[in-house]
């Protein structure tokens, strides 16, 4: 039987990410879920989380700077 | 039925390894590796992304399929970036957590209401970062807590896979991006501050 003690905004806080990622055990899993059904303050702080992900995940995409890319294009070239 | 094994082979996407395929290769994935360099030093994003290139054009015959050639030159980047902070010989910067386990920019946010008319305070905070300012707010941590938050947050790696490219312990890697989320959040608010991208007080 799962121990499903109710955990402080603290702590469901500190594994939201975790809890993202699927990286925290099905036990743990529960008990932020569980949490998440009664704390409005720590669903915002979940959707938070999942907004800086989208704009992490999205900001890595940038054109290479032209003369950079002919320099390494040259230097692809001549190896 | 050799035809039939060439065909395979071709539909598995795998080529000859020579010079001619090697360039068609890396240089759709230059855009890439450049970025993700530039996401690991301040300056020296372009050298760093030569040694990658030069490694991995010595290990060509190890690449398995052509398909997996972005992760893999990836992969070696980060390795080539490794060893070059092992040369450096630098002491681990190991924060300890203090206060910062305490800090969380979502209540922060709520407390100091930097967008008074906003029905969307979080929304628009993040909004107010391009790609270059969380590129500067990356780049200002320290390495031990960057590349772990790079790899695993901009560049999708697992954290199993990361622990075995800075060859460290999981446990040491989860704390780490633990550690290293929260002071990402907080220097998100400083550069925030500095960088004026709060409203102006009426």
């Amino acid at each position: 039987m799962s121990d499903t003690t109710a955990i402080p905004c603290s702590e469901a806080v500190r594994q939201l990410w975790d809890y993202l990622d699927h990286a925290i055990s099905p036990n743990d899993q529960e008990k932020v879920e569980k949490h998440l059904s009664f704390c409005r303050s720590c669903c915002g702080e979940l959707e938070f989380a999942k907004e800086m992900r989208v704009i992490l995940a999205t900001s890595t995409a940038e054109e290479i700077p032209p003369h950079v890319r002919e320099r390494l294009e040259r230097f692809v070239e001549g190896l | 039925m050799h035809a039939g094994s060439l065909i395979d082979l071709t539909e598995a996407g795998v080529r000859d390894r020579t010079k001619e395929a090697f360039q068609e290769l890396v240089l759709a994935e230059l855009p890439a590796l450049y970025s993700l360099a530039r996401r690991l030093v301040r300056d020296g994003a372009e050298d760093l992304v030569q040694e990658a290139l030069l490694q991995a054009f010595k290990a060509f015959a190890t690449l398995k399929e052509d398909a997996a050639a972005g992760r893999w030159l990836k992969t070696i980047l980060v390795n080539v970036f490794r060893d070059q902070l092992r040369k450096r010989s630098r002491t681990v910067d190991e924060r300890p957590m203090g206060d910062l386990d305490d800090f969380s920019l979502y209540r922060t946010l709520v407390d100091e209401d930097p967008f008074p008319y906003s029905d969307t305070l979080h929304a628009d905070f993040l909004q107010g970062f391009d790609s270059e300012d969380l590129r500067e707010v990356i780049i200002r941590l320290p390495d031990i807590y960057r590349v772990p938050l790079v790899l695993r947050y901009m560049y999708g790696f697992a954290t199993k896979e990361i622990a075995r490219l800075v060859d460290a312990p999981l446990g040491t890697i989860l704390a780490r991006l633990h550690r290293g989320r929260r002071l990402f959040e907080r220097e998100m608010w400083t550069y925030a501050q500095e960088a004026g991208l709060l409203a102006k007080e009426s």
